[in-house]
């Protein structure tokens, strides 16, 4: 096939893959949260209310399209383009499998992949400030110091993998894992990026910037209609993102034996999407100061931990 | 059929004791229907009284549980009691000696004022400005005097008795531009007001207005923050916004028709707010209730229980951001609300007590139900436990958060869990059992820290002990009738009716107006699921009350909020508003 037709239909897929997905998994999510919480959840509209997604959207795109009037109307319309377009960019250095995938192997996909969920914590940050409310502004607030810490273990627990892996390339560390998945070595490592993932996708239990019992929607409390909508998938394609990540940095990727590599791939990132939800529906949400405190005193020392031993390790080993 | 009020006890000992020590002074002891003794003193002594019966008695009356006032203008049997246009009532409760004691002061004429008491008892602060709201009498010295349950904008004072009643009474109203601009613009929060300052050396306070829509503020209630960053340094609580004139209704409805009104008091206990207005009535009418009523009573009061405490545990862990167990929680109390159907034909708000017993006898096959029940939520508990209890994020946001001390405690008037979360182990069904719970066994659980996470605990192990009453009360549910045969009770027995022309007319009256409650006072404090609830009634030889004052254990329970969450962060102000246990309508009535 024309390589150029072949990379367009890539870029296509998965951008279609990931936004029907992640629209997908607001049902899933009801569905699963039904299920442990013994109740039905949304099983009206199509076979087992899978369409409801549908429904769903239709209503959010005929809600009023509302910018306050006190809102600050440029900055409040572009952060929800911005959490969108940085999180459909980092799926850009995501291996798929080793032909499907748009640029999966970029010899600085790890180093693309942070700065553009850096980038997404913007989104949060600016529609808090935009939003010219003060509960969005505490929401936030929020969000900058959360994210902007976690990012940094989560930098830090990727090392281990570059250092073992000795590339940068997601692909080149897929196939790094070809006798032993990373869970296993940098098995430190995996809990430290889990732990930070969920903070950079600001889900609970660290779902402070939203924080509902508190802060009624955090950051987004003013948005209406499909800009929350994008809000909302957002987050949705952060959990995919990070899940797929997983996947391809502990848990080998694509490869596996028997399945096809693009049904091992979904299948490890939909047992890490599920894990998400679970973490949801189980546990209750610490507060603002014990999560940094968490962060900055068991986490930083943790990952910084691991890489010193990964050093060690392999100075004395290899 | 009216009949004076016979006196209980002529000289009770606190009256005795108060002589001794202010010689000079004329005391008047008034007697009431309940055995709590009422001394009527001087409107310049009164502070000297209260000074004396909280700091210098032995065995000091150390909580103010009620202050309230009555407009005695249209009263007309009140034999031995001093000339008064307004009343003032303070109801004031020793742990030690395990005694009440009630403190009048006649206010005649234009000068409706009093020395304030909000130094002596920091919760007479909301119970004088409802007092100045309800009926324009003045606490001078008060820090705050402003109206609490009604709007800023009210003209009058709603319990006073030429105050109208009905809407239909006030004329039409229609709501323009100007004046929604005026009760909006009245609605705005100056810090000023409340001796707040806008900044400090260091830096401009946000101010953030939470509620009175807000998801984790339980109702309509209204919470003003003065922040900075997301530390609290004061609080300002509004309430008022439930209010819906209970008090008043109970002046217009007859002594049968108020039941329901009562259920929606604290609409989540349903039938245990029944509970302290018919046994007040009784007391009034002086009706022995058979004892088969007061076990089924009893057993639908705690059942009751069982589904607040299972809201409050559910919005508990909900408010600390737990999303499911208030699922399970709110299926158990489905649970619980099918034996309520099928015992009372309705579930939340049965209305099912009547003066003299209850409504009906219990259904076919009841017993099998409650005991069902009795054995499936135990073993749930034990499972929400793990699941909440000992979860250790859980425990991060409640182990010492939002603490308060014994004595924090009982001078601002804490009963119920929070009191025995401090350490007390003052439980009114214990203390001073009513309908039968002395023949009943159970514990009083205590914890000793005060803060959110004990005030837990004690929630849970009051579920346990509840499914124990429960289940003694269908072991041992005594036989005979289901309502006293007493010519008061409602409606009247009927097998009588139709046998001669007078018990017919009786009958007749007794369905038709209502029945002549004798005149006379009478306080009865249960305890309910959120602490003490008391229904004081004043009894004019009339089908209506003359006077119905509702103390619910809610109204001073939220009033403490700013001394707990001084310093705290917002997030602790959240567990802490879900862990008093507390609705609206039971705060604002």
């Amino acid at each position: 096939m024309n390589p150029i037709v072949f990379g367009l239909l890539n870029i296509v897929g998965i951008l279609l893959a990931l936004v029907i997905g992640a629209a997908l998994l607001t049902w899933i999510e009801r569905r699963l949260l039904g299920f442990w919480q013994d109740r039905r959840g949304p099983n009206r509209v199509g076979p087992f209310g899978s369409l409801q997604v549908v429904a769903d959207m239709i209503k959010i795109l005929f809600k009023q399209d509302w910018i306050p009037p006190f809102a600050d109307p440029v900055v409040f319309v572009l952060a929800p383009a911005v959490v969108m377009v940085t999180t459909l960019m980092a799926f850009a250095v995501v291996p798929v499998t080793a032909s499907i995938g748009i640029a999966g192997d970029m010899n600085i996909g790890v180093l693309f992949f942070l700065a553009m969920t850096s980038l997404s914590a913007y989104s949060v940050v600016l529609a808090g400030w935009a939003s010219n409310n003060k509960y969005s502004l505490l929401g936030g607030m929020r969000a900058a110091a959360q994210m902007v810490s976690y990012e940094v273990f989560m930098g830090l627990a990727l090392l281990g993998v570059v250092m073992l892996s000795g590339s940068f390339s997601l692909a080149a560390i897929v196939r790094a894992q070809s006798g032993l998945w990373f869970v296993v070595p940098q098995f430190l490592g995996f809990v430290v990026f889990v732990i930070a993932g969920i903070a950079e996708t600001h889900r609970l239990p660290f779902d402070l910037p939203e924080g509902e019992n508190e802060l009624g929607a955090g950051f987004h409390t003013e948005y209406s209609s499909m800009k929350f909508g994008m809000f909302f998938v957002g987050e949705y394609i952060g959990i995919v993102l990070i899940s797929a990540m997983i996947a391809v940095l502990f848990f080998g990727g694509w490869q596996g034996p028997l399945l096809p590599p693009i049904v091992w791939f979904a299948l490890k990132t939909g047992v890490f999407v599920g894990f998400f939800i679970l973490l949801r529906a189980a546990l209750p949400r610490p507060r603002y100061d014990q999560l940094m405190a968490y962060g900055w005193k068991l986490m930083l020392p943790l990952s910084l931990l691991n890489v010193a031993l990964t050093g060690a390790v392999m100075l004395t080993h290899w | 059929m009216l009949q004076q009020t016979p006196p209980i006890v002529p000289e009770p000992p606190i009256a005795r004791e108060l002589s001794e020590r202010f010689r000079s002074r004329t005391i008047t002891v008034q007697p009431t229907r309940d055995s709590i003794p009422t001394v009527w003193v001087d409107r310049d002594d009164l502070r000297e009284t209260l000074r004396y019966l909280k700091i210098e008695a032995a065995d000091p009356y150390r909580m103010l549980f009620d202050l309230t006032a009555i407009d005695e203008r249209t009263r007309t049997h009140r034999p031995d009691q001093p000339r008064s246009d307004f009343t003032v009532v303070y109801h004031l409760t020793s742990f030690a000696r395990n005694n009440d004691v009630r403190i009048k002061v006649a206010l005649t004429g234009a000068g409706l004022s009093l020395p304030t008491i909000s130094d002596l008892w920091p919760n007479a602060n909301w119970y004088e400005r409802e007092v100045w709201d309800m009926f324009g009498v003045v606490f001078t010295g008060h820090p705050h005097l402003a109206r609490i349950l009604t709007p800023p904008t009210w003209t009058g004072h709603p319990l006073r008795k030429d105050h109208y009643a009905r809407a239909t009474d006030m004329g039409i109203y229609d709501l323009t531009e100007e004046k929604e601009i005026a009760e909006q613009e009245a609605m705005r929060f100056c810090p000023e007001d409340w001796g707040m300052v806008r900044q400090s050396e260091s830096t401009d306070f946000m101010f953030l207005n939470m509620g009175p829509n807000h998801p984790s503020v339980h109702g309509v209630f209204r919470l003003i923050l003065q922040l900075e960053g997301e530390a609290i340094v004061d609080v300002v609580p509004e309430i008022g916004f439930h209010h819906r004139g209970a008090e008043k209704m109970g002046e217009r409805q007859s002594w049968h028709t108020y039941i329901p009104y009562t259920d929606r008091i604290d609409y989540l206990s349903g039938v245990m707010n029944n509970f302290p207005y018919v046994m007040a009535v009784e007391q009034l009418a002086g009706i022995t209730v058979p004892p088969r009523a007061q076990f089924i009573r009893i057993m639908l009061a705690e059942l009751f229980r069982i589904s607040s405490h299972l809201v409050f545990f559910g919005t508990m862990s909900q408010d600390v951001g737990q999303l499911s167990p208030v699922f399970y929680m709110f299926t158990d109390r489905e649970r619980v609300f099918q034996i309520i159907e099928a015992i009372c034909g309705f579930r939340m708000h049965p209305a099912w007590f009547r003066i003299g017993g209850v409504a009906a006898d219990l259904p076919q096959g009841w017993d099998r139900m409650i005991l069902d029940f009795c054995d499936y939520l135990p073993k749930r508990l034990d499972e929400y436990v793990k699941l909440v209890m000992q979860n250790r994020i859980f425990k991060l946001r409640t182990v010492g958060v939002a603490a308060y001390t014994l004595d924090e405690a009982i001078d601002w008037g804490v009963t119920g869990p929070g009191l025995r979360a401090c350490g007390l182990d003052w439980d009114l069904r214990k203390t001073r059992p009513y309908s039968g719970y002395d023949q009943l066994d159970f514990d009083v659980p205590v914890c000793t820290h005060g803060d959110c996470y004990d005030r837990v605990v004690v929630h849970i192990e009051e579920l346990r002990q509840s499914v124990r009453i429960i289940r003694q009360c269908v072991r041992n549910m005594p036989g005979g009738p289901y309502k006293s045969d007493h010519k008061l009770t409602t409606p009247p027995i009927k097998d009588r009716t139709m046998h001669d022309i007078e018990t017919l007319i009786t009958h007749f009256l007794n369905v038709s107006w209502g029945p002549v409650i004798p005149p006379g006072e009478a306080s009865v404090g249960i305890e309910a699921s959120k602490g003490m609830n008391a229904y004081y009634l004043v009894s004019d030889g009339d089908t209506m009350s003359y006077r119905t004052r509702i103390r619910t254990p809610s109204f001073p329970h939220l009033q403490m909020i700013p001394l707990i969450s001084r310093g705290a962060f917002v997030a602790d102000l959240i567990a802490l508003i879900g862990s008093i246990d507390f609705v609206m309508a039971d705060v604002d009535r």
